[in-house]
């Protein structure tokens, strides 16, 4: 067994241990919002926060992962950066097939949250280790941008209501 | 509604998680079940649907020549519920391209619906019913954006007809507004939840009796979503995108169904390889592995069937893969006969000793062997464009389960209809009776064209006894096993006369088919591959000779983003260039002159391919061509002094029946690495419906194209594809990307048919960006991708 938390959630797993975090969310847990892409941690898709620091889940066991914190990108809704990330990127029309977004906002949460103003050099830095195919990079340079920017401004809260159909 | 049916079946997943509703509007969907309360689109029923009046024995182009054609009856598309919630089912596949987005607009604005009250539902495969759905070929506004103005129009029609009938007033006092039709003299109103009922009773318009909407009554059509007039403070939002930020959207690999088998593939490592011979053994003992499955063979040319090879069945994705790591498969490569040694340098170098020598003709006027004779300047070059893989960052998956004489799929496809057709067609089952659900795409370029991964889930369920198998390819997988864009040697000849006018142009062409997938020994290009950059070449010269060449395939050749255009403009227009140069010309005049005096070019008279689209209305147009290279060199400063080793480049190509020219601002360190500062887009593709997301395609595809000209490229040695994963096989990061790309509407008027979006922004990048790296150097790339080739 192991225990760590999710999103806030604890949990307590029985998988192999050497099960990387990204099978474990989306097999395991069902949450599918984190993708899987490469499985060699060179694209980013797969990224999620452990005890707040962006890893690449699908390279990163779940051993790893004991007695700490995983949040993932079902969680960014309930985060403060994560809500105005996710409204930067909504202002920007940044996403175009949407299947990368979900590392590329968990890579700028972590970014901003570590540097709250970055320049372009330092944006290229952080967030070139998440590749979109769609090409919407210099989308989410504005976005990153709008994002620090942003700063305290309140954040619609419509977009985030959520209602069980 | 057969819609309903995999809901109904779908096990762990709720119906909701299944409609891949819109999170954002799911407040106004409180207790309302899509299924519940559908009230226009109860009665639909084939003969409604005959559309087409022209006679059979007529050419047909744009949606009328697709399969099954289009659909514009409302009841097949909207239903309203009382709650004045409107459904809009979009039927064509969602990439990123935004077409869920799209389609709501254009149905929604013609029938006055409030954006914020309408959902989007996405249909299952059944193009009986809605019309074509194969989402390829850049088409999918340019044939649907009448069809469903017509259906949205329609409803609003209805709706007017409904109330006139319950106020027992004259239809013409009745008009609709946003999501209400008022009675003009009482001002009195009932929204479209009170009228449905009504309006679900009463027989659609004919078609001819229509109103369309003028443009100055539009809302959303032609507008951002930010730029769409509220009902109230809520911001208006493209459909899915919020959905695509919280982990919400669903994809290929998110849904599973209860007792669902995880599965991996070993694929044969040539195309047309068989198993020899299988040891299981370690696989078998991995944790979690449930099963070893040999799959056949196919046999070349194998078109969309899998390749075959040995199946890990297991309870998890990562048992499977492991199970997979642990076989030990020997195979064998007699069956797949020179594909099994298949070396793409060395093919190279024989296209390259082939296009010496002259072939096929496939496009001549004047004599070229005068030109050639009487020039005073000649030159003489060949351009390589290499093969590569779509990548789209979503690896292919498909789930599939059998009960009975039925089957349910749940994958992400380009063209639903196709993986319909067969899979009832491997598991002999009615075609009606295989339900296909599609989630979105992340990302298809082309490769999702190709429903073999449904097959191979169709095959494994089948093996099972019908129990749900989810096929997961891995991106090993996707770049190993692929069907690839072609391999291209390009051999262009120019003649300039005593007046540094261009006398002769000869094109030599050799690059294999995608026809090779389908039919034996096809080993010369096909007239649409030819007509994508060769054929409809534009250029006012007195002697053009354009010649098609041998080349077979070894490897599965298939569509890429904008498919043959991607060598063919790279060699044209990077030799129109050299061209001018050697007339030491500027390469912008010099290109204005070889377009000529605008004029209309009718494609159809030389049997030239045109998208499928009418000769007569899509004509080639120089002078739409023109207008994007002088709006995109006027944006970019054309002429103006550049820092040294920066430079402007040109490029500008006609695809998809829209006109594209970019001018690249590039620099080339000391260090031989290339820095792209700006790209400059001018795009005619005639009316813009969704004019952000038409700017989102094109800046994504300059950036796959940046990714073209610099670094992307497969190869293949021994008959096996040397890159395994994105650290070998390379696609721009946002580091590589273009610091700033601008782009610029031209002919954005409803004068002019809607042409291809998705597409015609790709082949004029690499081009315009290799005749900056000559601006900037004085080098010239002749083969892509640049690569290390400016480095010393």
């Amino acid at each position: 067994m192991i225990k760590l938390t999710v999103n806030g959630e604890s949990r307590s797993l029985d998988v192999p241990a050497d099960t990387p975090i990204l099978w474990v969310l989306r097999d395991t847990l069902k949450l599918t919002g984190t993708r899987f892409s490469c499985g060699v941690a060179v694209c980013g898709a797969c990224t999620v926060h452990l005890d707040g620091n962006p890893i690449r889940s699908c390279v990163t066991p779940i051993s790893m992962a004991e007695g700490k914190h995983i949040t993932t990108i079902e969680a960014m809704e309930k985060d403060p950066m994560g809500q105005r990330v996710q409204r930067a990127w909504m202002d920007e029309a940044v996403a175009q097939c949407g299947f990368c977004q979900a590392g590329q906002v968990m890579s700028a949460v972590a970014l901003l949250k570590n540097n709250p103003n970055p320049d372009d050099a330092q944006i290229d830095r952080q967030m070139s280790g998440n590749i979109c195919r769609c090409g919407t990079y210099p989308r989410i340079r504005k976005a990153i941008h709008r994002a620090a920017e942003s700063g305290s401004v309140s954040v619609d809260e419509s977009l985030f209501t959520e209602v069980k159909a | 509604m057969s819609d309903t049916t995999l809901e109904q079946r779908s096990g762990q997943v709720s119906e909701d998680e299944l409609k891949i509703a819109n999170v954002s509007r799911r407040r106004f969907l409180k207790g309302l079940t899509a299924t519940g309360a559908l009230v226009i689109a109860a009665r639909w029923t084939p003969s409604a649907l005959a559309q087409s009046e022209e006679p059979d024995d007529k050419a047909k182009y744009g949606a009328d020549a697709m399969a099954h054609g289009w659909v514009d009856n409302p009841d097949v598309f909207i239903s309203i519920a009382p709650d004045d919630t409107v459904t809009i089912i979009n039927h064509r596949g969602e990439m990123g391209q935004g077409i869920r987005t799209s389609v709501v607009m254009v149905m929604a604005d013609e029938m006055g619906a409030d954006w914020q009250r309408v959902r989007v539902e996405q249909a299952i495969a059944n193009e009986e019913k809605y019309g074509n759905q194969n989402t390829d070929g850049s088409r999918s506004m340019r044939h649907w954006f009448d069809p469903l103005r017509r259906a949205g129009a329609a409803a609003r029609t209805m709706l007017e007809q409904a109330a006139a009938k319950q106020w027992g007033v004259p239809v013409s006092e009745c008009r609709v507004e946003v999501h209400r039709v008022i009675h003009g003299p009482s001002r009195r109103e009932l929204s479209f939840g009170k009228l449905a009922a009504t309006a679900a009773e009463l027989p659609v318009p004919e078609r001819k009796s229509l109103k369309l909407k003028s443009q100055k009554q539009w809302r959303y059509i032609m507008r951002e979503p930010k730029d769409f007039p509220r009902e109230n403070d809520a911001q208006p939002l493209a459909v899915d995108g919020m959905e695509m930020l919280n982990g919400k959207a669903l994809f290929a690999a998110d849904v599973s169904w209860d007792n669902m088998l995880y599965a991996v593939i070993a694929r044969p490592p040539s195309y047309g390889s068989a198993v020899k011979s299988v040891d299981d053994k370690k696989a078998l003992a991995v944790p979690g592995v449930v099963k070893v499955i040999q799959m056949p063979t196919a046999t070349q040319p194998s078109g969309y069937e899998p390749m075959g090879g040995v199946a890990v069945l297991a309870e998890s994705t990562w048992a499977a893969i492991q199970g997979r790591n642990a076989l030990a498969i020997e195979w064998d490569d007699k069956p797949a006969g020179a594909n099994a040694t298949y070396d793409s340098v060395a093919f190279r170098a024989e296209l390259e000793k082939r296009a010496q020598q002259p072939g096929e003709i496939a496009g001549q006027q004047g004599d070229i062997q005068s030109a050639r004779e009487a020039a005073a300047k000649s030159l003489s070059v060949d351009y390589y464009a290499p093969h590569m893989a779509q990548a789209p960052m979503e690896p292919m998956a498909a789930m599939v389960r059998i009960d009975g004489d039925k089957a349910d799929v749940w994958t992400s496809v380009q063209n639903p209809q196709a993986a319909r057709d067969g899979v009832a067609k491997r598991l002999k089952l009615k075609p009606q009776n295989v339900t296909v659900q599609c989630g979105l795409m992340g990302g298809g370029f082309g490769r999702k064209a190709k429903p073999d991964y449904v097959f191979e889930a169709a095959d494994l369920s089948r093996a099972m006894d019908g129990r749900p198998v989810r096929v997961q390819w891995t991106r090993e997988d996707d770049l190993h096993n692929g069907f690839f864009h072609t391999v291209a040697v390009e051999h262009l000849e120019g003649y300039l006369d005593d007046n540094n006018r261009v006398s002769g142009w000869l094109h030599r062409s050799l690059a294999p088919s995608i026809s090779s997938l389908f039919v034996a020994d096809a080993d010369h290009q096909s007239n649409s591959e030819l007509g994508m950059g060769i054929r409809n070449m534009p250029f006012d010269i007195p002697a053009i000779q354009q010649e098609n060449g041998e080349a077979e395939g070894h490897i599965r050749i298939g569509w890429f983003r904008s498919v043959y255009n991607v060598p063919h403009a790279f060699a044209i227009q990077s030799f129109a260039a050299e061209l001018a140069h050697l007339a030491g010309q500027d390469h912008r005049e010099f290109l204005l002159e070889l377009l000529g005096p605008d004029r209309q070019i009718n494609p159809g008279k030389k049997d030239i391919f045109n998208y499928g689209e009418d000769p007569a209305r899509y004509p080639i147009d120089t002078a739409r061509y023109r207008g994007v290279i002088e709006r995109a060199t006027k944006e970019a400063g054309w002429g103006k002094k550049m820092p040294p080793n920066r430079g402007l480049g040109l490029a500008v190509h006609n695809s998809f029946v829209s006109y594209c020219a970019i001018v690249m601002d590039v620099e080339v360190t000391e260090g031989g690495e290339v820095v792209v500062h700006r790209a400059d887009i001018a795009f005619d593709c005639g009316p813009q419906v969704n004019p952000d997301r038409v700017a989102a395609q094109l800046e994504g595809a300059c950036v796959m194209g940046v990714g073209i000209a610099l670094m992307t490229e497969i190869t293949a040695k021994d008959g096996r594809i040397q890159q395994d994963n994105f650290h070998q096989y390379l696609v721009p990061r946002i580091n590589e990307a273009p610091r700033e790309i601008h782009t610029y509407a031209v002919n954005n008027s409803l004068d002019i048919p809607i042409g291809g979006v998705g597409e015609p922004g790709l082949p004029p990048v690499a081009p315009a960006l290799c005749n900056a790296i000559f601006a900037a150097t004085g080098k010239r790339i002749r083969s892509l991708p640049v690569a290390d080739q400016l480095k010393s």
